[in-house]
């Protein structure tokens, strides 16, 4: 698994933001367009691009986008 | 004498309630859901919406009459009525009977209702296949009802825009004309229980004063007193079961997937159903959606989406459609229709 291509994916998933406001540094639950339609994102991309299921623990449980990616790697 | 060992589909109608919520009220009321966000996410422009003085057994009787009008039924022939619903009008007696009685069915016709979601319409045309099959009855009365609206919290975005209102009616007839039911495949898991539910209302937990919305950490927003929906787990409930549940309808109807004409799945929202879609791969074409002017109506968008691919020309004699239903239980089900 690739980090910055993992990065670029998840930036993928919104339509306002600029993805160059998006970083590994970034903590996804506190940007202004996340909500549970985007999480549903995440998951699908997730489990397209790496055949890996993520839950919503997964995603309550981790802060950064870094913090996810580590998380989904080691599954 | 009828042939007992085929049940068909012989008709299909459907009734939407007349108060319509569009995505322009919507985007009023949640200023950051845009119009055009909400038609590209959910796939929906318009759902309707029940009235204060409307209810499930108003919409079951609306498309049963429906029914009985377009495709020249006469009620008095009705043998047994199955309602399929979550949201009846009380706790007893049995909203079928309510129906019943104003339907004018005869008395020595049987009615049930059914408590199912998003898999209702496959359990329904499973129960009244096995009635058929018992040699009991010649035919049945199958009524999908829902009024979901009335769980949901007004602040609730995410739920108000993809729920809408409606009942649909069919016909299943021992016969071999019509939508012939195949093999029907039936799956359950309790432990999804929490991801969607009521909490409040029923005998378990009375309803509270508390109005107040609250939001999880996964941006998922409960009241107990509403309808509760954790769509991450839902999502991955979906992701894990609707391509085993097609795989094993086509395994028991001894079929391949390149000979279904049609897949026509529960109508939950339009993101899903494309995911859904992709992963099992199911070319566009013989992928059926039809949610843009109704929303999701739990148990009656599988029906709702088969009139309207007929009415199309998508189902043509000969046709296998499969179906597939699932949410809310966890329950899931499907079959393969034969036109």
């Amino acid at each position: 698994m690739d980090k910055h291509q993992f990065l670029q994916s998840f930036a993928e998933q919104f339509d306002e933001t600029d993805p160059e406001t998006i970083s590994l540094e970034t903590k996804f639950k506190e940007m202004e367009e996340w909500s549970s339609m985007v999480a549903l994102m995440i998951i699908a991309m997730v489990d397209e691009n790496y055949n890996k299921k993520i839950t919503g623990s997964d995603l309550r449980e981790t802060g950064t986008i870094e913090e996810l990616y580590e998380r989904v790697s080691a599954k | 004498m009828p042939d007992n060992s085929f049940a068909c589909l012989a008709a299909i109608a459907y009734h939407l309630p007349s108060a319509e919520l569009t995505n322009e009220q919507l985007s009023d009321t949640f200023p950051e859901w845009s119009v055009d966000k909400i038609m590209s996410k959910v796939g929906i422009s318009s759902r309707r919406v029940v009235a204060a003085d409307e209810f499930t057994s108003d919409l079951a009787v609306a498309a049963a009459q429906q029914l009985f009008e377009e495709s020249k039924i006469n009620p008095g022939e009705v043998e047994y009525l199955i309602l399929c619903t979550q949201s009846p009008d009380y706790f007893l007696p049995t909203t079928a009977c309510l129906v019943h009685e104003r339907l004018q069915l005869p008395s020595t016709a049987g009615a049930i209702d059914v408590n199912q979601g998003c898999s209702g319409f496959v359990y329904g045309i499973g129960l009244a296949k096995g009635l058929i099959a018992s040699g009991d009855v010649r035919n049945v009365l199958l009524i999908t009802a829902e009024t979901y609206s009335r769980f949901l919290h007004p602040k609730d975005k995410g739920n108000r825009s993809i729920f809408g209102d409606a009942a649909a009616a069919v016909l299943i007839k021992a016969d071999q004309e019509g939508g012939k039911v195949g093999k029907v495949i039936l799956g359950t898991n309790g432990k999804g229980a929490k991801n969607l539910i009521v909490k409040n209302g029923a005998t378990r937990f009375s309803k509270t004063a508390d109005e107040s919305l609250h939001e999880d950490d996964e941006g998922n927003l409960y009241n107990d007193n509403f309808l509760f929906m954790n769509g991450s787990e839902i999502f991955n409930f979906t992701l894990e079961s609707v391509p085993v549940l097609v795989k094993d309808i086509l395994e028991k109807n001894e079929l391949k997937q390149e000979d279904i004409d049609l897949f026509i799945f529960h109508q939950a929202n339009k993101f899903m159903l494309d995911y859904l879609r992709k992963k099992i791969k199911i070319p566009s074409e013989r992928f059926y959606i039809f949610m843009e002017y109704c929303g999701n109506t739990v148990s009656s968008t599988i029906p709702i989406a088969l009139k309207h691919a007929l009415s199309e020309g998508k189902i043509k004699i000969g046709s296998k459609v499969l179906i597939a239903g699932f949410g809310v239980g966890y329950s899931w089900g499907g079959t393969v229709l034969q036109f």
